[in-house]
C-alpha cells in the first residue's frame, strides 16, 4: 500500500515500473469507496473516469513522455470544475451542477498525466473553518475522528492526511487551504494572488480566493504548485509570470534567514499549548541559522472584521447569480424575484445566508462608505505595512491557527469565535501574499502549523525557505488507529 | 394655456462593432437560434471569469474622442447589482463614477431649433454589457435567449441640466450621433434591430420659472421618428397634468408604437439599490499618451469637418454636402472622384441618381459601405464625366453606358466602343444625317416652313432614333435648322 508515500516518490516507482498506474488509481479508488475512520472527506468519484485517465497515464510513462507528477492520483475540492461529475461547491443548490468545461488548474493537472480520482467535501461555497457547513455532512480529522478537520478545504486535507491521496487541490480565501493543513499535520500552500487561475474555481471572494496544493511535502506541494500555475489568457487578473518554478528549491539554506513574528500574532489569541510548540520550532530554527525579531503590524488586528466585510460583500455579488435558472436545482416561485427567493431560501445553508445578508447590507447605499470602502482603506494600509515589514523580513512568520482540532460541533464554536480562528491567515489574503502552513510539531497530541508568508511574487524563496524548514522540523504522521491509513 | 419649456436628457446605448462579445469569445450577431451563441461566461456559469475585448476598448475610446470627451486615465469596471431573468450573473459589468468612465466632460453641435449651432454637452461615455432577451410565450411560459447576452454596449449620457429643449432637437441629436458613431466604426447603429437606443428623460416647466420640472424616462423607442413623437406625447401629456393641477409622477413609461402613446411601467421609488462596487475579476484599464495618440491617429476626419470642407473647397450647397457626407465610405468614395480631377459638381449629379438608384435595387454599396462591394470604381465614373463633357457621349447613351459598366465593371470608354455608342458631333456626319432626315420627311419639312414649329423636335427625335440616341442633339438641331431656314 501506498500510504504515506510522498507523490514524489510515487512517481518514481511508476516510472521505474515497480508500480502500475491503474493498480495504483484502483487502489486509491478502493480506499476512497472504503473512506476509512468515516471521514467523510470525498463528495463523489468518478471510477471509471479515473481509470481511463490512469490508462492514458500509464502510457505517457511508457512512451516515456512522463513529468514529475504523471499517473499520480489527485482529489479535487468540489468547488472547483472538472467537465465529468457533478460539482456541488458543498451546497444543495448545486447538487446537480456538472460544468461543461474544466477548471485552468484541471486541464494543466491533466496535461501533466495526473490521475482525479475524485471531490472533496468542503463548507458550502468555501465559507467556513471547520467544514461543519457543508450540506453534505463534516469532515473527520485524521488524527482523531471526533474532532474536526477544519475548514473550508477539510476533505482535501483530511484525504491527504489520512493517506489516501498523495495530492489535492483546495482553495483559500481566508485561510481554507493552510488551516485545515494545519489541524491536519500537512502541508498548505496558498500561492501568490494571480499566480494561479482562478477559471473554474466556484468564486467566493473574488479578490482573494487562490487555488493551491495540499501534500505531505513541501517538495510535493511545490510540484503541484509549478504544475498548476502560470499564466492563463482567460483569466485577467493574473500576473504575467512563468509558472512557479522548482529551480532552487534545495538551495536556499536557513542560515540567514530573517523571520519576523508580528506581535498582534502572539497573544492570548493564541492558545499556550499552540504557542509553546510553535516557539521550540522558532527556536530550532535560529539555532539552524535563522533570525527571528519580533515586529509590529497594528493593522492586522483589523484583519478579521476587514475580512468579513470585503468577503461576505464580494460573496454577495459572486452568488447572486445562484437563481435557479441557468443550472443547478429550483424552487419554484409565482414570478422571478419569488423563485430567486425561494430557490435559494430552501438550498443555501445559514452561513451562507448570514454572509451574503452581511455583504449586501455592507454595499448598500448609505452604508457603502461606513462598511464596504472603509475596510478597503484598512486592506490598503495593512498591505503597505506588511509590504515594509517584508522589504526587511524574508518571511512573516507565526502560528497558522491558534488552536488545535477541536471537537465537530463543539458549542464554544459558536460563527463568531470560528471566524476569529483565521486572524494568522488572513492577512495573506487580504495582501495577496503567497503563503504556507508547515507541521512543526504537535500540542496535545495534535498536529501544529507553522505559518510562513511572503512577499507577492516570492512563491519560489518561500517554498525552498520551507523545504529546508521541513529538513529541520521533521513530519508528523497521524496515528493509525484514528482513521489514518499507512 | 401657459407656455412651457421642456428639458430633454437622454441615454443612448449603442452596440459596438465588435466580432466577439465583452468579456468572452462568443460571436456579435443579430438575430438566430435562442443561446446559439453563449458560452460559460456569458451565461454565467460558476467558475467563469471575464477578460475584457480589447477591440472594444479600443472602440470606446474611439467613441469618447471623437465625442470630445476627456479620457480617463485609469479607469475600471464595476458591478451593478439587480435581480432579472435575462441577466445572468445577477449583476451588470458597467463602469459607475463622474470621473471612471472612459470618457467624460465631451459634446456634440446639433442645429438649434432657433437657428444655429448648439453643444449639446456630454457627461459620460462608457462601457457596459449587455443582457439577454426575454422571450414571451414558449410553451406557454418565457423563454430567455442569451444570445445577447455580454454583447458590447457604449453608454452616451448628455450632461446635467439638458442642453436638449425639444422633442426635434432630441430627434437631430440622436440621428448625428448615430451618424457619427457609424461614421467612425465604433456602431452599425441599426435601431430597428436594436443596435442603438435611445431612452430620453423629459420634463416641462413653465416659462419664466427656473428649476427643472419633475421628469419621466421614456424606454422602447425604435426609431428616431418614435423618438421625438415620444417626446411630443410627453410634453403634451406633462402638459395637460399640469393644467389640471395634478403632479407629474416621477417614473419610467414605456412607448407604445401601435397606439403612439406612452404607459406608466415603473414608479421611481421602486428602483433598486444596485451596490455598484469595483469588479474584483478586472483589473483596471491604463490609457497613456501613447494609446491615445495610436488612437487618435486612426481615427477618421468627423462629418462636420468634411461637410465644412466640401462646402468650402467644392463648393457644394449645404443640402448636396448633407446628403454626402451621410455615410462615410460614400464621402471617401467621393473624395477619391475629386481627386482623380473629376468635376464635383457631375460627380455629385452621377452619384445622386443613377449611381444610387442602381446601388438601392442591387444592394450593392460602395467598398466599406453596407452591401456587396460595386464593380464601379471612381476612375469609372470620372471617365464617364469627361466623355461627356468632352462631348463624347450624350446624355442618354451615357446612363446606358453607366448601366453597362455597373453590370459588368467594364470602363466606360470600352463600352461605348464596344457598344458603337460614341457620340456623332462630326460636322460632316451630321451634315449627312440631317440630309437623310429631310429627305424621307418631305411633308413635315412643308409644315415646318408653313409655321408648325414643334416639327423640329419631331425631327431631332427621329435622328436620335436612327442613331439609338448617339447624335449631338444640340449639334444635330443647328444644323437642321440651318438647313430649314436657309432655302
Amino acid at each position: 500500500m501506498p500510504g504515506w508515500a510522498t507523490a514524489s516518490e510515487l512517481a518514481g516507482r511508476l516510472r521505474s515500473r515497480e508500480l502500475g498506474c491503474v493498480e495504483l488509481t484502483r487502489e486509491t479508488l478502493n480506499r476512497i469507496e472504503e473512506d476509512p475512520g468515516g471521514l467523510g472527506a470525498f463528495l463523489s468519484s468518478d471510477r471509471g473516469e479515473a481509470l481511463r485517465a490512469a490508462e492514458e497515464a500509464q502510457r505517457m510513462l511508457d512512451a516515456g513522455t512522463a513529468g514529475p507528477l504523471t499517473g499520480v492520483p489527485l482529489a479535487v475540492k468540489d468547488n472547483i470544475c472538472v467537465a465529468e461529475g457533478v460539482t456541488t461547491a458543498g451546497s444543495r443548490l448545486l447538487e446537480n451542477f456538472v460544468s461543461p468545461y474544466d477548471a485552468t488548474v484541471i486541464e494543466k493537472c491533466r496535461e501533466a498525466g495526473m490521475v482525479i480520482v475524485g471531490k472533496t467535501n468542503l463548507d458550502e461555497f468555501g465559507m467556513g473553518s471547520s467544514n461543519e457547513n457543508s450540506a453534505f455532512g463534516p469532515v473527520r480529522n485524521p488524527w482523531n475522528p471526533a474532532l474536526t478537520a477544519g475548514g473550508s478545504s477539510g476533505g482535501s486535507a483530511a484525504a491527504v492526511a489520512a493517506g489516501i491521496v498523495p495530492l489535492s487541490l483546495g482553495s483559500d480565501t481566508g485561510g481554507s487551504i493552510r488551516f485545515p493543513a494545519a489541524l491536519c499535520g500537512i502541508v498548505g500552500f496558498k500561492p501568490t494572488y494571480g499566480r494561479v487561475s482562478r477559471r473554474g474555481l466556484v468564486a467566493f471572494a473574488s479578490s482573494l480566493d487562490q487555488i493551491g496544493p495540499f501534500a505531505r511535502s513541501v517538495e510535493d506541494a511545490a510540484l503541484l504548485a509549478h504544475t498548476i500555475s502560470g499564466d492563463d489568457p482567460r483569466e485577467a487578473r493574473m500576473r504575467t509570470e512563468a509558472p512557479i518554478s522548482l529551480g532552487g528549491l534545495r538551495d536556499r539554506p536557513l542560515s540567514g534567514l530573517r523571520l519576523a513574528w508580528p506581535q498582534q500574532l502572539a497573544g492570548p489569541e493564541v492558545q499556550p499549548s499552540i504557542r509553546a510548540t510553535f516557539e521550540v520550532a522558532i527556536s530550532r530554527l535560529i539555532e539552524a541559522g535563522c533570525t527571528c525579531e519580533e515586529v509590529d503590524l497594528p493593522m492586522i488586528r483589523h484583519g478579521v472584521s476587514t475580512y468579513y466585510i470585503i468577503a461576505p460583500s464580494e460573496a454577495s455579488s459572486n452568488l447572486a447569480r445562484y437563481d435557479g435558472i441557468r443550472f443547478g436545482r429550483q424552487v419554484e416561485g409565482t414570478d422571478h424575484v419569488a423563485t430567486v427567493a425561494k430557490t435559494r431560501g430552501a438550498l443555501l445553508g445559514h452561513e451562507v445566508k448570514l454572509r451574503i445578508i452581511a455583504g449586501t447590507y455592507a454595499l448598500s447605499a448609505g452604508y457603502h462608505d461606513a462598511y464596504f470602502a472603509k475596510a478597503q482603506r484598512v486592506r490598503q494600509r495593512m498591505t503597505l505595512e506588511m509590504d515594509e515589514v517584508l522589504a526587511q523580513y524574508d518571511l512573516i512568520v507565526s502560528p497558522t491557527s491558534p488552536v488545535v482540532a477541536f471537537p465537530i460541533g463543539s458549542a464554544e464554536m459558536d460563527h463568531l469565535t470560528l471566524k476569529q480562528l483565521d486572524l494568522c491567515t488572513i492577512p495573506a489574503n487580504l495582501g495577496g501574499y503567497p503563503s504556507l502552513s508547515l507541521p512543526c510539531g504537535l500540542a496535545e497530541g495534535l498536529p501544529v502549523g507553522l505559518g510562513l508568508t511572503a512577499q507577492r511574487g516570492m512563491d519560489e524563496s518561500l517554498l525552498a525557505a520551507a523545504w529546508s524548514m521541513e529538513q529541520e522540523l521533521g513530519s508528523v504522521m497521524p496515528p493509525s488507529d484514528a482513521g489514518g491509513v499507512r | 394655456m401657459a407656455r412651457y419649456r421642456t428639458s430633454v436628457g437622454i441615454e443612448v446605448h449603442a452596440e459596438l462593432s465588435t466580432r466577439s462579445k465583452m468579456f468572452c469569445r462568443c460571436p456579435v450577431e443579430f438575430g438566430g437560434e435562442p443561446n446559439s451563441r453563449v458560452c460559460p461566461v456569458c451565461l454565467g456559469l460558476p467558475g467563469a471569469l471575464p477578460v475584457p475585448n480589447r477591440s472594444a476598448v479600443d472602440l470606446a475610446v474611439r467613441a469618447a474622442l471623437a465625442l470630445d470627451c476627456t479620457i480617463a486615465r485609469e479607469s475600471v469596471f464595476h458591478r451593478k447589482s439587480y435581480f432579472y431573468p435575462d441577466l445572468p450573473k445577477g449583476y451588470q459589468t458597467t463602469q459607475f463614477g463622474e470621473t471612471n468612465p472612459i470618457g467624460y466632460g465631451g459634446g456634440m453641435e446639433i442645429e438649434a431649433d432657433e437657428g444655429g449651432v448648439k453643444r449639446i454637452r456630454i457627461r459620460r461615455v462608457h462601457l457596459e454589457e449587455d443582457t439577454g432577451k426575454l422571450i414571451h410565450g414558449i410553451e406557454g411560459g418565457t423563454g430567455i435567449d442569451y444570445n445577447r447576452a455580454g454583447v458590447p454596449l457604449l453608454e452616451i449620457v448628455t450632461d446635467f441640466p439638458p442642453d436638449i429643449t425639444s422633442a426635434t432637437e432630441a430627434r437631430r441629436y440622436v440621428q448625428k450621433l448615430r451618424d457619427l458613431l457609424v461614421w467612425i466604426g465604433v456602431t452599425h447603429g441599426k435601431m430597428e434591430q436594436g443596435g442603438l437606443r435611445c431612452e430620453p428623460n423629459v420634463s416641462i416647466r413653465p416659462e419664466g420659472n427656473d428649476s427643472l420640472g419633475t421628469k419621466t424616462e421614456l424606454k422602447n423607442l425604435n426609431s428616431t421618428r418614435s423618438l421625438q413623437v415620444g417626446i411630443e406625447f410627453e410634453v403634451a401629456r406633462q402638459a395637460r397634468l399640469l393644467e389640471s393641477g395634478r403632479p407629474v409622477v416621477q417614473e419610467t413609461r414605456g412607448w407604445d408604437e401601435q397606439t403612439e402613446s406612452s404607459y406608466a411601467m415603473r414608479a421611481k421609488e421602486d428602483e433598486d439599490d444596485y451596490r455598484y462596487f469595483v469588479c474584483p475579476d478586472l483589473s483596471p484599464m491604463q490609457f497613456d499618451d501613447a494609446y491615445l495618440e495610436h488612437v487618435r491617429a486612426t481615427l477618421p476626419k468627423l462629418p462636420d469637418t468634411v461637410r465644412e470642407r466640401f462646402v468650402n473647397e467644392y463648393g457644394l450647397a449645404e443640402r448636396d454636402a448633407d446628403r454626402m457626407i451621410a455615410d462615410r465610405a460614400w464621402a471617401v468614395w467621393f473624395d477619391a472622384c475629386v481627386a482623380l480631377s473629376g468635376s464635383p459638381k457631375a460627380v455629385l449629379n452621377w452619384m445622386i441618381s443613377d449611381f444610387a438608384k442602381l446601388l438601392n435595387e442591387s444592394g450593392q454599396a460602395v467598398p466599406g459601405g453596407e452591401g456587396e462591394p460595386t464593380l464601379v470604381t471612381p476612375e469609372h465614373l470620372v471617365e464617364l464625366t469627361r466623355l461627356i463633357a468632352d462631348e463624347k457621349l450624350g446624355g442618354k447613351a451615357a446612363k446606358s453606358v453607366f448601366a453597362e459598366t455597373f453590370r459588368t465593371g467594364e470602363p466606360p470608354g470600352e463600352v461605348v466602343t464596344r457598344l458603337g455608342l460614341a457620340q456623332v458631333s462630326d460636322p460632316e456626319e451630321i451634315a449627312s444625317l440631317v440630309q437623310a432626315i429631310l429627305g424621307e420627311n418631305r411633308p413635315l419639312v412643308e409644315e415646318f416652313r408653313a409655321g408648325k414649329s414643334q416639327v423640329l423636335g419631331f425631327l431631332v427625335g427621329l435622328a436620335m432614333q436612327r442613331t439609338n440616341g448617339r447624335v449631338h442633339a444640340s449639334l444635330f438641331q443647328e444644323e437642321l435648322l440651318r438647313r430649314l431656314t436657309e432655302d
